[in-house]
């Protein structure tokens, strides 16, 4: 008993505080390699900050950022696909940086607009197929070249993406085929490549990582994740789909009530700049970079020669719309090995 | 008794008068707080204004007061006892209504420059302050009257339960309520419409094609998962009390393997040997000329590798329960003419029913709760701990469904509670009688040993390769492709530049961060699993059977809602710690506890009690009955406890998400980082260096804590 209370008093004393004036918290929700990649060159320019890093998904980021409304522990929240950034900024979890944004490419001061400044665009990501071509061969199929193929029997049991309910990459393609075939059309047509599906996965990069290993012939997710397996040297093959494709844009957000403001303010503008956005390539992230002056990768999907929607992250992104496609695709297309 | 009082409310008091009330920046151990001039201690601030601290002083005082000023014992004890617990009252009250931005009920009335300022989180001054009140209620409980008189049990009993109320009830009714929540108001009405839906219940599988609901594919799945388990560990535990099995170390160290094995990598060992382009399977595709097929994904491929998970745990429960069945009665039944069948089938195995029903009990809610295998495996399969993190973290956020979901799953976990009681029943399973013995275990009938090898033999095999995989996988380029070996997995994780003295490797720091926080939890787990096996067993109090279920609980919760919960209810005032070790020490040591709960309940019940009352006529106390009689023949549990708490500390993953902080990283949190960006070759290499680690750390657990000697030699009769 007393072992007990010494124990525990012992507990209570180790207890450490809050942080420092001079730490910055960053939460990333990019590849851990960028991550490290970003607080390294940050430090590297900012030697009185110490920037404490931890990497999350989007999705428990979120969880996070909500749960710890009132009183958080984290300052910037840099990378993660944007629809959980416009979320919180939609919740006002998080503040506006008033940040300039006049190099950065429309698509990214579109996302500062949407989001009265809360959040700004630091890279885009195309949605795309990606098939893996010993498989496809060893069946003797063809591969495909456009959304409509995905509907031929010739893929039955061969295709795997998330399901939407779960995962932001889904929803995105969901978005995608209803701006581009219209909403009615769009259930028709993703009903008719649900016939196709062996699994709809929980989370969005797994068929990719799926088709990289031959457990599933084909695969729809973004591009930039089947580039990343390919040049880890599985035999995958990238198609961007000739109907014209969707993109995510990853984002970077100040979260609401953030202790340290200012190195806060600095990370964002940091993360903006184009030698900074140059370097991502080095650590095989292979997104497009949001400033226009930033080099792009060789390897990258190019942006140019993908035809890509004029994607509407303000209907699409808000909660009305989501929830009104998510009870569609549950009602007409749907997971036939779950509810 | 009194002196020990009069001892914990003047350290009460001092720590009132001169330790920092309130969560320093620094932490205790820097002296910042003495002279930095800021009114810390709890009277300084009670001097400078916050009058709302007063009443915890004066209930210390008034205590103290009570001691020396009244002789009448019983008069004594009570008044004391309601002074304490007016002082914690008090306190908990303030420190729920008084928070950073000043109060949050009864605004009108509390009003004043102070209190409007608020305050931050309680330190170390109003743990040890709530300490003292708190053991001087429980102590002055049992001088009362109750409890036998017995100021440690009663003591105990009061530490535990406020543990079990601040860190696991707090929290989880913080999500829970979220159930009843409608349009931002609270109503019962529309709970049960959404709780009975076919969504969770459905049954639809049994008659059509459509699948069952979540909560009945949760349900088939513990149970299927519950019983396998308990059966596997039954054989092994069989082959190594009852046989002559010649490898039995080697087969020790497999059976141990799997719950060492940090998440995800069982599930990728398994694709990569049955998956559609797996090993196996393309063996045998070949060879049949058959097509290969996905039969890995869905039910059968998550049931195959929660039985490889889990196996293990009913084995650790297992084996010390089997272990202390008396030879004598084994005797008794063979010198009755019964043959050795007759004597397993009603005089053994019966007295194993508490290590089966608890080892079916932890199968069933490890599965339950289980996480990254559905994750991974189970594809269309869909089961109650997914659906509940993707109602949290998915596209769409429904806190309400999750709550929804986590009550379901707890109706689950109760009910499979409340069959074990029922099929325990009243009987008394002790065997351990401290009676001498022949020390000669019964050994297996024939056809039922050929059946334990049978089952157990080609399961440690196909472990076996399970890891042979896992450590190749660690040494090739890209594990499942390009198999050439490399050493660059490991430089890049654990790297070490000797010219500089540099540990360059991307995961030092979490594997450090992980190794201290694990080797912090464990001990903490074991003793407070352990107590609480203690008072369940062997002590009578009212509400005993809640408090039993209280404290699976937080076992029972999956890790996402646990974690969520815990952000919500401490990342404020009073209790703030979000973002520091502690929290996640504390979540291991309430999380991890019920296992030794659960192993100590099964270890203990089979110890006679007459070896407690022979202690207790010869003078000794209960505190000196624990330690000197009941420990030493609790070896076993006390190995299990410290073990699995130290393993999961290590292997959790679902919990620990939301509770990493950049200064407190953990290699789970790490590893399945990797695995999201696709470096299997990475995560895999530090998922080999940890278990690794925690095999040595087991090896040397295990001749530390030393075997327990139960009779003068252990043998199996030779047939």
């Amino acid at each position: 008993m007393r072992k007990l209370g010494m124990i525990s008093a012992a507990a209570l004393m180790a207890s450490g505080g809050g942080a420092w004036a001079d730490e910055l918290s960053v939460v990333c929700s990019a590849e851990q390699d960028w991550c490290d990649l970003m607080v390294a060159a940050f430090e590297a320019e900012n030697p009185d900050t110490d920037v404490l890093m931890v990497r999350k998904s989007t999705g428990e980021t979120l969880a996070q950022v909500r749960a710890e409304a009132g009183n958080p522990k984290i300052d910037v929240w840099w990378g993660g696909t944007g629809d959980p950034h416009l979320i919180a900024a939609e919740e006002g979890l998080t503040q506006a940086s008033g940040v300039d944004t006049s190099e950065l490419l429309g698509w990214a001061q579109n996302m500062a607009e949407i989001s009265g400044g809360r959040t700004v665009g630091i890279y885009a990501g195309a949605l795309g197929i990606a098939y893996n071509s010993e498989i496809l061969a060893d069946k003797g199929i063809a591969p495909p070249e456009c959304w409509a193929d995905l509907e031929d029997p010739r893929f039955e049991g061969e295709i795997q993406v998330a399901n939407p309910n779960s995962s932001g990459t889904a929803y995105t393609e969901l978005a995608t085929f209803v701006q581009l075939f219209g909403e009615d059309e769009a259930m028709t047509k993703l009903a008719a490549v649900g016939k196709n599906v062996n699994s709809y996965t929980k989370s969005g990069s797994a068929p990719t990582k799926a088709a990289a290993r031959g457990e599933t012939g084909v695969s729809i997710g973004f591009m930039h994740d089947m580039v990343n397996q390919a040049a880890q040297g599985f035999p995958l093959a990238v198609v961007a789909p000739c109907e014209g494709t969707g993109y995510e844009v990853g984002a970077v957000s100040i979260i609401e009530g953030a202790r340290n403001l200012d190195d806060a303010k600095k990370w964002v503008e940091f993360a903006l700049r184009a030698d900074i956005q140059s370097r991502a390539p080095e650590i095989g992230s292979f997104q497009m970079p949001s400033n226009s002056n930033a080099q792009v990768a060789p390897e990258s999907p190019d942006l140019a020669s993908i035809k890509l929607i004029d994607y509407d992250f303000a209907t699409y992104g808000s909660s009305e719309t989501r929830e009104r496609l998510l009870a569609r695709w549950d009602a007409e297309v749907g997971d036939p090995n779950a509810q | 008794m009194k002196q020990t009082v009069l001892i914990w409310l003047a350290a009460g008091l001092a720590s009132f008068a001169l330790l920092p009330w309130h969560m320093t920046d620094d932490g205790l151990l820097d002296p910042a707080w003495v002279n930095d001039g800021a009114p810390s201690s709890g009277l300084s601030i009670v001097l400078s204004g916050g009058w709302w601290l007063a009443p915890a002083g004066l209930a210390l005082g008034a205590a103290l007061a009570l001691q020396v000023l009244i002789a009448e014992p019983v008069r004594r004890a009570r008044l004391t006892l309601g002074t304490a617990v007016a002082g914690l009252t008090f306190m908990a009250i303030q420190g729920l209504i008084i928070v950073r931005a000043g109060p949050r009920l009864f605004e009108g009335i509390l009003t004043g420059e102070t209190i409007l300022a608020g305050q931050p989180g309680m330190g170390a001054g109003a743990g040890i302050c709530a300490l003292a009140l708190l053991f001087a209620g429980t102590i002055s409980l049992s001088q009362s009257g109750k409890g036998q008189g017995d100021a440690f049990v009663v003591s105990t009993i009061g530490l535990i339960v406020a543990l079990v109320a601040i860190f696991v009830f707090f929290p989880v009714i913080h999500i829970l309520v979220r159930a009843f929540e409608v349009d931002g108001g609270y109503a019962l009405n529309k709970f049960f419409p959404r709780f009975f839906s076919s969504d969770i219940w459905g049954l639809g599988c049994l008659v059509s094609d459509r699948s069952c609901g979540v909560g009945m594919n949760s349900l088939f799945l513990a149970v299927m998962t519950g019983v396998g388990t308990t059966l596997l560990g039954l054989s092994f535990a069989l082959i190594f009390t009852r046989t002559e099995f010649r490898a039995k170390k080697f087969l020790r160290v497999l059976t141990v393997l799997p719950i060492i094995t940090p998440p995800f990598v069982i599930g990728l060992a398994l694709i990569l040997l049955f998956g559609r382009a797996g090993t196996v399977t393309e063996f045998f595709a070949d060879l049949l000329g058959w097509e290969a097929t996905r039969w890995l994904y869905g039910f059968w491929g998550v049931y195959f590798a929660q039985l490889l998970s889990f196996t293990p745990i009913a084995f650790l429960v297992l084996i010390g329960v089997v272990q202390g069945v008396s030879p004598s009665m084994e005797e008794a039944s063979q010198t009755l003419d019964a043959d050795r069948w007759q004597t397993f089938r009603f005089v053994s195995l019966p007295l194993m029913r508490p290590g089966l029903a608890n080892a079916f009990l932890l199968g069933f809610i490890e599965s339950l709760a289980d996480f990254g295998n559905p994750l991974v495996l189970g594809s269309g399969y869909n089961v109650l701990s997914t659906d509940i993190y993707f109602a949290i973290v998915g596209a769409v956020a429904d806190p309400a469904k999750a709550a929804i979901l986590a009550i379901a799953l707890l109706t689950l976990t109760l009910s499979a509670f409340i069959a074990q009681r029922i099929w325990l029943g009243k009987k008394s399973y002790a065997t351990i009688t401290g009676k001498a013995d022949s020390g000669q275990n019964a050994s297996l009938n024939p056809v039922l040993k050929w059946v334990c090898y049978g089952t157990a033999l080609p399961w440690a095999a196909l472990t076996l390769v399970v890891y042979s995989m896992i450590i190749f996988g660690s040494f090739v380029k890209l594990w499942g492709y390009n198999h050439s070996f490399t050493l660059d997995h490991y430089i890049r994780a654990f790297g070490i530049d000797f010219t500089t003295g540099r540990w360059t490797g991307v995961a030092w720091d979490s594997y450090f961060t992980t190794l201290t926080i694990s080797s912090v939890a464990a001990p903490l787990t074991a003793l407070v699993g352990l107590s609480t096996a203690y008072l369940l067993v062997r002590q009578k109090f009212v509400g005993k059977d809640a408090f039993e279920f209280s404290t699976m609980l937080s076992f029972a919760i999956p890790g996402t809602v646990i974690g969520v919960s815990y952000i919500m209810a401490f990342n404020f005032p009073p209790i703030e710690l979000t973002g520091t070790s502690i929290i996640l020490i504390i979540v291991f040591v309430f999380r991890n506890m019920p296992v030794g709960v659960r192993g100590g309940i099964a270890a203990m019940s089979q110890l006679d009690r007459s070896l407690d009352e022979a202690s207790i006529t010869l003078g000794a106390n209960s505190f000196t009955t624990v330690r000197r009689v009941i420990l030493p023949l609790m070896g076993p549990a006390i190995l299990a406890a410290l073990t699995y708490s130290f393993v999961r500390a290590i292997t959790s993953v679902s919990a620990v998400i939301f509770l990493v902080s950049a200064k407190h990283n953990m290699a789970t949190s790490f590893i399945v980082g990797r695995v999201e960006n696709g470096e299997f070759g990475l995560a895999i290499a530090y998922s080999a260096v940890l278990i690794i680690t925690m095999l040595t750390a087991i090896l040397l657990l295990q001749l530390l804590v030393g075997t327990r000697r139960l009779r003068r030699s252990d043998r199996v009769q030779t047939a």
